[in-house]
């Protein structure tokens, strides 16, 4: 039943979009070959492939996969004789450098129906030089054999992950590693303010078992059950579902949503034939085809829903928890490096100490359950006051001195290297504090 | 080890340094077209990224700021130890493994040596991704050892966790490089060395402490300085394990972050090629003053014995052993290509071939592609590591040494610099119909050529040394010219040596992903480490991964077992 409907559903969608769009097409003289480099998987590249090639006879979608990082080098590399018509990956802070690099071209599609928000996060760049198409929730996704195994409960909220339950279970991307992995830890801080912010981050951060460098690291890790629990994009934890992993999968009640966007390149040999692949993917046949079982990305356009099976993700009516707040993308992208760099230096480089602290306090936490002790819990708080603590404050962060360290030119302030040897230095001194005052009120507990 | 360097001279006249002939023509030829390719296709495109690592930020003039930041930080100099113990066990712990296998194939008379010799090279061809589930699937925390042994006796061991798990990888991964070197070096001593030992009354371990070994020097220090310095460079395996702390990890993480210009990664490319030139130097230190050359050739290296009864099954017990160890992760791998769902559990759920009919249907051209890249990066390597192994061996062209550091500094090179060189470089050449010439697959070779030449360097310079000069110029006097005698004398005996250096060459360039994936410019030229990524980058696509890691292996397997086949035969005809 499964297999058969998106089959039948394919059809209809690329019939109906060639009929839409054909005369269109002409108009617009789209043809020849239009070529894209994406980090999106096969299964995902694949489906668009045929029906925008349907949509458009004479048309080819040459498809170039790349990782990001990859895709970002090869178009900066080889803007002198640009051979890419468009760039289609979901890192949002792959598409910033490419567009202060000056590497993109503006184009507005001509989709209608598509609002400019979903929740607290723009759907486009208010230039206008990268479209999101598609959206994806940030969860928790664990291994149901791996978690009965070792008595793991089900996590239900992001601060569950902080409990000493979860010690040594936990898998995530490095935010320097990921862009929506650095736009979640974005999102806590803007929030829940800097400090509190980074007092949950670390939260969970001490119970990690793994920091991985690529964002499928941890959804791999998760369905061979080498790790228990893994904070993922949703359409990583639902094609693995599809594929019949023994795992599962839940929306925090309030979750970042992440947008996956396409953007045309500068000098596009294939301009039109770009344009034409973006309005399309916008188009009603286009934004069906994400709700294909390999897919599972949420539509932009909020009339799709209406044709989604029974039980989709909805981030426009409420089904998925926001933020309510308004996400200040110039505040982000002023502190974008210095937050990337805090998190390796704070829990990266440190995460063994972070981690020992984090479970002394935890065990502590777990004998104070059963017998109270006034004077522990004191000790406890101090340990935590210790984790907690950040060399820099949110003004320092966004400071010319601290964050032009790291534009790779000159600035006023010291260089990234040493700065990131004096955040490291501080870490590792109040973990070690910290794992002291928790051995302390460990004693105190009896 | 004088002994044996006495014995081994006194067959050789006494002046036995190897003589240096003065450049010929054809000799500054090959040395001014080794150079060019070096310099085309190693030295500029590397240098056109790295020197950021020496530029002010500010005014883009020269500073070595960034060299007194990464001397001064704590991380890095941690990292670096890190490195140099890791590299340094690793070679110890392969050479455990290697010795018993090149040893017992090459000394006794032992059934299915070929077949030891062929699936001895299989681990170093790990399929990117794919090999790292198989490995995590077995000896992971998780892993089917572990879940067995949990259930059992309730002990979980970390093979695969810090720095005892990236040896534990390492070695398995690159004990081939011993094994195949050395072997080769086995091969090539006199048998006559070894009856004059026995005629002496040398035997049993004495024997092979004073005389094989020693003999065999060349080969194992050609191998073991592959396995320090390709695990001093190594990132996959560091990464796999979560081990952030060693210098190639760093390296990687700082370039490889988008949107980030930070120069220290690019100080530590430099320290890493640095260090590869330098432990180069010390290998090339521990050989030097000895001459490993041996002029007759009693019939194709020692002889073979047949092992007594019991020590032939003990014999055949420890190799099991072995293989079963360093082959356990290509089991891995294979359960995987025909596992349903595998996942905390020690066995897949289910069976099926569907991933290998999938693979066949959709990217058979990434397998024809493979063939011809890895295999024409061989060839091309297999030439300029026997050029410059002959001029630095046989000539006195000055600066012929500095092609062989050069050479091996490819080593260090991470792929990913390498791959945008080569676009920076050269993206701006056009061929005659207006694409770039980068677009066209032939840079994918060169590429894999250059990134592999130092393992079939190191090869072919392992054999040369082998060969005593004295029988070039028994052919020079009677009247054979140069060209002549090197293909008559010196390739023939080269040639175990030259099949090595093309199978390992071969092997690891047809899983290279990191120049690779920089580098594709479109499907249909795609070799079968870029399919791979394209599959593993999805949870329906592990299964498939797999699959087309196995192919990738099965084809490596059968052109090294073809071309053992070749050497041995050769061997026996020049015999």
């Amino acid at each position: 039943m499964r297999l058969t409907q998106p089959v039948l559903g394919r059809r209809a969608l690329a019939a109906a979009a060639a009929a839409s769009l054909a005369g269109a097409a002409r108009a617009q003289g789209v043809s020849g070959k239009v070529t894209v480099v994406t980090s999106f998987s096969n299964d995902v590249t694949a489906p668009f492939k045929r029906a925008f090639e349907a949509a458009h006879p004479g048309t080819t979608l040459e498809v170039q996969s790349r990782n990001t990082t990859a895709g970002v080098r090869f178009v900066q590399e080889t803007r002198s004789n640009n051979a890419v018509d468009l760039f289609w990956a979901s890192a949002p802070d792959a598409f910033e450098v490419l567009k202060k690099a000056g590497l993109l071209e503006a184009y507005r599609p001509r989709a209608q129906g598509i609002p400019d928000t979903i929740g607290p996060y723009a759907i486009n760049d208010p230039e206008g030089f990268v479209t999101g198409f598609a959206a994806s929730g940030y969860g928790i996704m664990w291994n149901e054999r791996y978690a009965r195994a070792n008595r793991l409960p089900e996590p239900k909220e992001w601060a569950d992950l902080a409990k000493p339950a979860y010690h040594d279970h936990i898998i995530i991307t490095a935010p320097s590693r990921s862009g929506t992995t650095h736009l979640t830890v974005e999102t806590i801080l803007q929030g829940e303010g800097w400090e509190k912010g980074w007092t949950t981050i670390k939260g969970f951060s001490g119970n990690l078992r793994q920091i991985t460098e690529r964002s499928f690291g941890v959804p791999d890790a998760v369905n061979s059950g080498q790790v228990g629990v893994g904070v993922v994009i949703d359409f990583f934890a639902f094609s693995a579902q599809g594929a019949g992993f023994p795992v599962k999968f839940v929306y925090p009640s309030v979750t970042t949503v992440v947008p996956a966007n396409i953007a045309v390149v500068k000098n596009a040999p294939n301009t039109a034939g770009a344009r034409a692949f973006i309005d399309f993917l916008l188009s009603v046949p286009g934004q069906e085809i994400l709700l294909e079982p390999t897919i599972r990305r949420l539509p932009v356009n909020p009339a799709v829903y209406a044709k989604a099976p029974p039980g989709y993700p909805n981030p426009f009516n409420g089904t998925i928890g926001l933020p309510n707040f308004r996400f200040d993308l110039g505040v982000s992208e002023r502190r974008y490096a210095v937050v990337d760099a805090l998190y390796d230096q704070l829990v990266g480089t440190n995460l063994e100490g972070l981690k020992r602290a984090t479970k002394a306090i935890g065990d502590v936490e777990t004998r104070l359950a059963r017998r109270d002790n006034a004077q522990a819990r004191a000790l406890l708080e101090e340990a935590r006051a210790l984790i907690a603590a950040m060399p820099v404050t949110a003004e320092e962060a966004a400071s010319d001195a601290v964050a032009g360290s790291f534009s790779g030119r000159g600035g006023p302030g010291p260089r990234q290297a040493e700065l990131e040897q004096r955040w490291a230095g501080f870490a590792r001194d109040k973990y070690t504090a910290a794992a002291a005052k928790a051995a302390d009120a460990a004693k105190a507990a009896g | 080890m004088s002994l044996a360097t006495t014995e081994a001279t006194a067959a050789a006249p006494p002046a036995s340094r190897p003589r240096r002939w003065a450049a010929r023509p054809g000799e500054a030829v090959a040395f001014a077209l080794v150079a060019v390719f070096l310099l085309a296709f190693l030295v500029v495109p590397v240098l056109t990224v790295i020197t950021v690592a020496f530029q002010d930020r500010a005014t883009g003039g020269f500073t070595l700021a960034h060299v007194g930041d990464f001397l001064s930080n704590d991380l890095f100099m941690r990292s670096f130890w890190n490195s140099l113990y890791v590299s340094l066990m690793s070679v110890v712990v392969a050479s455990l493994i290697a010795l018993p296998l090149a040893y017992f194939t090459t000394r006794f008379e032992f059934r299915g040596a070929v077949l030891v010799q062929t699936l001895g090279v299989l681990p170093l061809i790990m399929p990117p991704f794919a090999g790292a589930v198989a490995m995590g699937l077995l000896f992971g925390r998780s892993g089917s050892v572990n879940l067995i042994l949990g259930d059992y006796l309730d002990i979980n061991i970390p093979f695969m966790e810090g720095l005892n798990g990236v040896i534990f990888v390492q070695s398995i991964h690159y004990f081939p490089f011993i094994l195949l070197n050395l072997s080769a070096s086995l091969r090539n001593i006199d048998r006559s060395m070894e009856e004059a030992a026995q005629n002496l009354g040398s035997h049993g371990f004495r024997l092979f402490r004073r005389i094989v070994l020693p003999l065999a020097m060349p080969g194992y220090v050609a191998g073991a300085s592959l396995v320090f310095i390709k695990v001093f460079d190594d990132l996959a395996t560091p990464l796999l394990l979560n081990v952030r702390e060693m210098l190639a990890p760093q390296a990687y993480l700082r370039i490889t972050s988008v949107g980030l210009e930070d120069p220290i990664g690019y100080v530590i490319a430099v320290v890493l090629i640095l260090f590869s030139v330098l432990s180069l130097w010390v290998s090339s230190l521990a050989l030097r003053g000895r001459d490993y050359a041996t002029v007759q050739r009693g019939g194709g290296g020692l002889a073979r014995r047949r092992l007594p009864r019991g020590q032939a099954v003990a014999a055949y017990a420890l190799i099991l052993l072995i293989l079963a160890l360093v082959l356990a992760p290509h089991l891995g791998l294979f359960l995987l290509s025909v596992a349903t769902i595998w996942s905390f559990a020690p066995l897949p759920d289910g069976y099926t071939l569907a991933h290998y009919a999938r693979v066949f249907a959709e990217s058979s051209q990434y397998i024809t592609n493979t063939l011809i890249y890895a295999g024409l990066a061989g060839l091309i390597d297999v030439v300029i590591g026997t050029a410059i192994a002959y001029l630095v061996l046989r000539t006195r062209l000055t600066g012929a040494r500095w092609l062989d550091y050069l050479a091996m500094s490819a080593l260090a090179v991470p792929g990913l610099v390498l791959g945008i060189g080569y676009l920076r470089t050269y993206f701006g050449v056009t061929l005659p119909d207006g694409t770039s010439v980068t677009a066209f697959w032939g840079i994918i070779v060169l590429a894999l050529a250059v990134r592999r030449l130092p393992y079939a360097l190191r090869a072919c310079t392992a054999a040369l040394q082998g060969i005593s000069s004295s029988l070039e110029e028994a052919a020079e006097n009677l009247g054979a010219r140069r060209s002549r005698v090197i293909r008559r004398i010196v390739l023939p005996l080269m040639a175990g040596g030259l099949a090595a250096g093309f199978v390992t060459s071969f092997a690891t360039a047809a899983v290279e992903l990191s120049a690779t994936l920089m580098l594709v410019q479109s499907n249909a030229d795609a070799p079968l480490a870029y399919g791979l990524y394209v599959f593993m980058q999805s949870p329906a696509g592990r299964g498939a991964g797999a699959a087309l890691g196995i192919i990738a292996v099965v084809i490596v397997g059968l052109s090294t077992f073809v071309s053992h086949l070749v050497t041995a035969r050769g061997g026996k005809e020049s015999a």
